[in-house]
């Protein structure tokens, strides 16, 4: 899988502030890419050089393996944050001329519109000004404006807000087909649920900087505090008699005859060897690993601690230690 | 189409459907074409027939009365009284009492009525007395009336303009002015209606959040040209429409009825003891009215001496080069703002040289030749205002084509700079923008 983005060591600075610092991230193509920051990371920034809307201070962007330039603008969709339309248009007739922009002509445009317009039910609407739309239509329209034109690089900034439940389900359906399609994605988003859900790879920005970036899967993994969570009952072996010192019990729950135990393996051990132990107390019934979410991550890469959610865990530790 | 065209097509458009405009194109040629046909049917419709009895006491004056635009003068020879009870009865519509003592004492002349009394008809009235009373004194001072009216000779004098290469040219300074006022008022008119569209339009495009979307495909400033031109359209558009319909609707109106404007000069009434002018007197009087004694004759011969092809053309080029400096800084200030309310402070500073040279255009056109019009035509910011009006009184084309020149570097720089403002402006939400703000982005963008 080749790579359809590449922005190496990109650097803006506003009058006073720096925006972004010597920021590198590589979109492979076919990919759902999370841009994830808080707020004032450099996120929308680093999306608008993108969309060539600014331009960088330093650094490169190849698209395609080519340097980015303005035609390049046709094959980009992009959805932002804040956005909106002309309320005094008609709905159908600002969608041709959006598209027109995107370098569409009339009649294609039409013919792709219809197509959309059809598939989200908004084709009664068609002749209607946009200000007679609800919210969650007009989102609609965004979004079908942004994709019309099938552009290789798709930038969604928050594409979730301001829909319901089911459209945002349509939607993510909507989002994996474009990527099955060949688009490649840009995701950006504080919803670390639709991160998780969706995204193949991820950059974390904060302060103006990468503080992270990989593989959705591999990030996690890297983030694993090597903690799990087994769930026995009938036991007849104290738990803690076969773990003999070689794996740090962290936690105990009992409900309903079943006791919850979270575990820590250390480094030279395995979860296998951890279960083999286990087999031994009483009968098994569920084990799995507690890894960080990408919620989880997210906080800890930003404030530097856990969510206090995860702090029980460490801190059912610390009263295990002291046990 | 490029992405400009494009958006300068939806500029347009957009403008050109709305009510508003159909309302304002057809109701501006209506009340224009008002201002030319409405006087001439209510000056028809006011023509109603108004009878006044005369009791004439002295028995001098009586038969000095002709009838004349719609009053009807009627000498009666009963007493005052009686003829009060005509008029209730409603044979009269006034009584003109002349007593003995009227040459005498003109202040006893009395006009009696049922309702308040017909002011045209007083005033002739008046006139008439007037004259009759003069003549009267002055033959009883032994001055020949003839030769009083020989003395009296109306002057006029033609100026003549001479052009370089040695034309001549009768000129009418007071068409000039009026023409001069009317051309440097429209100007200022349409710079501002249209102007303030485009602060409107990027201000919509601000807040409405497109912005965002449309500057992904296109340059700002394509957005910005494609707007400040596509609003500059409908301006040309809505000016040529007033032309063509106001001078449709007038045209109309001539040919259905033409006798309607048919300007017929007022005859000198004036005719001393009833006395009717001698046939040479009429023809030489009746020729000094065709040539350029009345009003009617000179506005046509006036208009006649402009420059309508230079007019006509000047004003599309000064509009259209205001327009676009001044819609340059709208553009500017739209971006600038969160809000139409915060528009105010960054208002000022635009409006004052456009406010400055309609208050200046009043000096111009009493002296369009002297300084502070020549340097007004020439600043670009005052030029179309100031160019227009000074057009009519005749401008070399050298110095039009100065300030023309200079006017098109001006719009070239407010774009430039306005341009600056715009890329940073909308796409800055939240911060509230002052001069010096406005300054660092021109600065550093």
């Amino acid at each position: 899988m080749g790579t359809l983005l590449e922005a190496g060591n990109i650097s803006k600075t506003y009058r006073n502030h720096r925006a972004l610092n010597q920021v590198s991230v590589h979109i492979p193509a076919q990919s759902i890419f999370g841009l994830l920051g808080p707020n004032g990371a450099g996120k929308t920034t680093l999306i608008r050089i993108i969309n060539q809307i600014i331009g960088a201070d330093e650094g490169t962007i190849l698209f395609d393996n080519e340097p980015l330039k303005p035609a390049h603008v046709f094959r980009i969709g992009y959805l932002p944050e804040e956005r909106g339309l002309y309320k005094k248009m008609e709905v159908g007739e600002q969608s041709i001329y959006l598209a027109r922009l995107k370098g569409l002509n009339r009649h294609d445009a039409r013919k792709l519109l219809t197509g959309w317009f059809e598939k989200f039910d908004l084709l009664p609407w068609w002749g209607k000004k946009v200000e007679e739309l609800s919210k969650g239509m007009q989102q609609k329209v965004q979004f079908i404006i942004t994709v019309l034109h099938k552009p290789r690089l798709l930038i969604f900034d928050e594409p979730f807000s301001g829909f319901d439940p089911i459209n945002v389900n349509l939607l993510k359906q909507e989002i994996l087909k474009l990527r099955e399609e060949g688009s490649t994605i840009i995701f950006s988003t504080h919803n670390m649920g639709s991160v998780e859900e969706l995204c193949d790879h991820i950059a974390l920005i904060n302060k103006a900087e990468v503080v992270l970036e990989g593989n959705v899967r591999e990030v996690r993994k890297n983030h694993s505090t090597r903690l799990y969570e087994a769930e026995l009952e009938d036991i007849h072996t104290p738990v803690e008699q076969v773990l003999d010192g070689r794996f740090q019990l962290a936690g105990t729950e009992k409900h309903h005859g079943t006791t919850t135990f979270r575990i820590r393996i250390p480094e030279q051990a395995t979860p296998n060897e951890l279960l083999q132990s286990l087999f031994t107390c009483g009968q098994l019934t569920s084990f799995k690993e507690l890894t960080p979410s990408m919620n989880d991550i997210f906080i800890k890469q930003v404030t530097g601690a856990y969510p206090v959610k995860n702090r029980q865990i460490t801190n059912s530790f610390t009263q295990a230690g002291q046990q | 189409m490029s992405k400009t065209a494009t958006i300068i097509r939806r500029e347009f458009l957009s403008r050109v459907r709305k009510k508003s405009f159909v309302v304002m194109t057809i109701l501006g040629p209506l009340l224009m074409a008002a201002i030319v046909i409405v006087p001439v049917l209510v000056a028809q419709l006011t023509d109603s027939e108004y009878s006044v009895a005369i009791v004439d006491d002295s028995g001098l004056f009586a038969q000095d009365f002709p009838d004349r635009d719609n009053v009807y003068f009627t000498p009666l020879d009963t007493g005052i009284d009686n003829a009060i009870s005509l008029m209730h009865d409603g044979r009269f519509d006034a009584v003109l009492h002349i007593p003995e003592i009227a040459f005498q004492s003109p202040s006893s002349l009395r006009l009696f009525s049922e309702k308040s009394v017909n002011f045209n008809a007083k005033l002739l009235i008046e006139n008439i007395l007037k004259l009759e009373f003069e003549s009267m004194k002055l033959s009883s001072a032994g001055i020949d009336e003839e030769v009083l009216r020989s003395i009296d000779t109306p002057v006029n004098i033609q100026a003549i303009r001479i052009a370089d290469d040695g034309e001549q040219m009768t000129d009418y300074p007071e068409i000039s002015m009026g023409l001069g006022f009317v051309g440097g008022f429209m100007i200022y008119i349409f710079i501002f209606l249209f102007g303030s569209q485009v602060l409107r339009g990027v201000l919509e495009e601000k807040t409405s959040r497109i912005v965002e979307i449309i500057v992904s495909s296109v340059k700002p400033f394509q957005l910005m040209m494609g707007k400040i031109i596509g609003v500059g359209l409908v301006g040309l558009t809505q000016f040529l429409m007033w032309v063509f319909l106001t001078l449709a609707i007038v045209g109309g109106f001539q040919a259905a009825a033409p006798e309607m404007f048919r300007f017929t000069p007022d005859e000198q009434v004036f005719i001393s003891g009833g006395q009717v002018l001698n046939p040479e007197e009429l023809q030489a009087q009746k020729e000094s009215i065709q040539q350029h004694d009345t009003l009617a004759g000179e506005l046509l011969e006036g208009l006649a001496s402009i420059n309508i092809p230079v007019m006509v053309l000047s004003f599309i080029f000064f509009f259209l080069g205001g327009y676009l400096l001044y819609g340059a800084l709208f553009a500017a200030i739209g971006s600038a703002v969160d809000n139409e309310a915060d528009t105010q402070q960054f208002m000022l500073p635009v409006t004052i040289p456009l406010l400055l040279a309609l208050i200046m255009t009043q000096m111009v056109i009493s002296n369009p030749q002297g300084p502070v019009a020549m340097w007004l035509s020439m600043i670009p910011f005052t030029s179309p205002v100031i160019m227009m009006a000074r057009i009519p009184f005749g401008v070399s084309y050298a110095e039009l084509a100065l300030s023309a020149l200079l006017l098109i570097a001006g719009f070239v720089a407010t774009t430039w700079i306005a341009a600056k403002i715009y890329r940073t402006g909308i796409l800055m939400y939240g911060k509230k923008v002052d001069y010096k703000e406005l300054w660092k982005w021109i600065k550093h963008s």
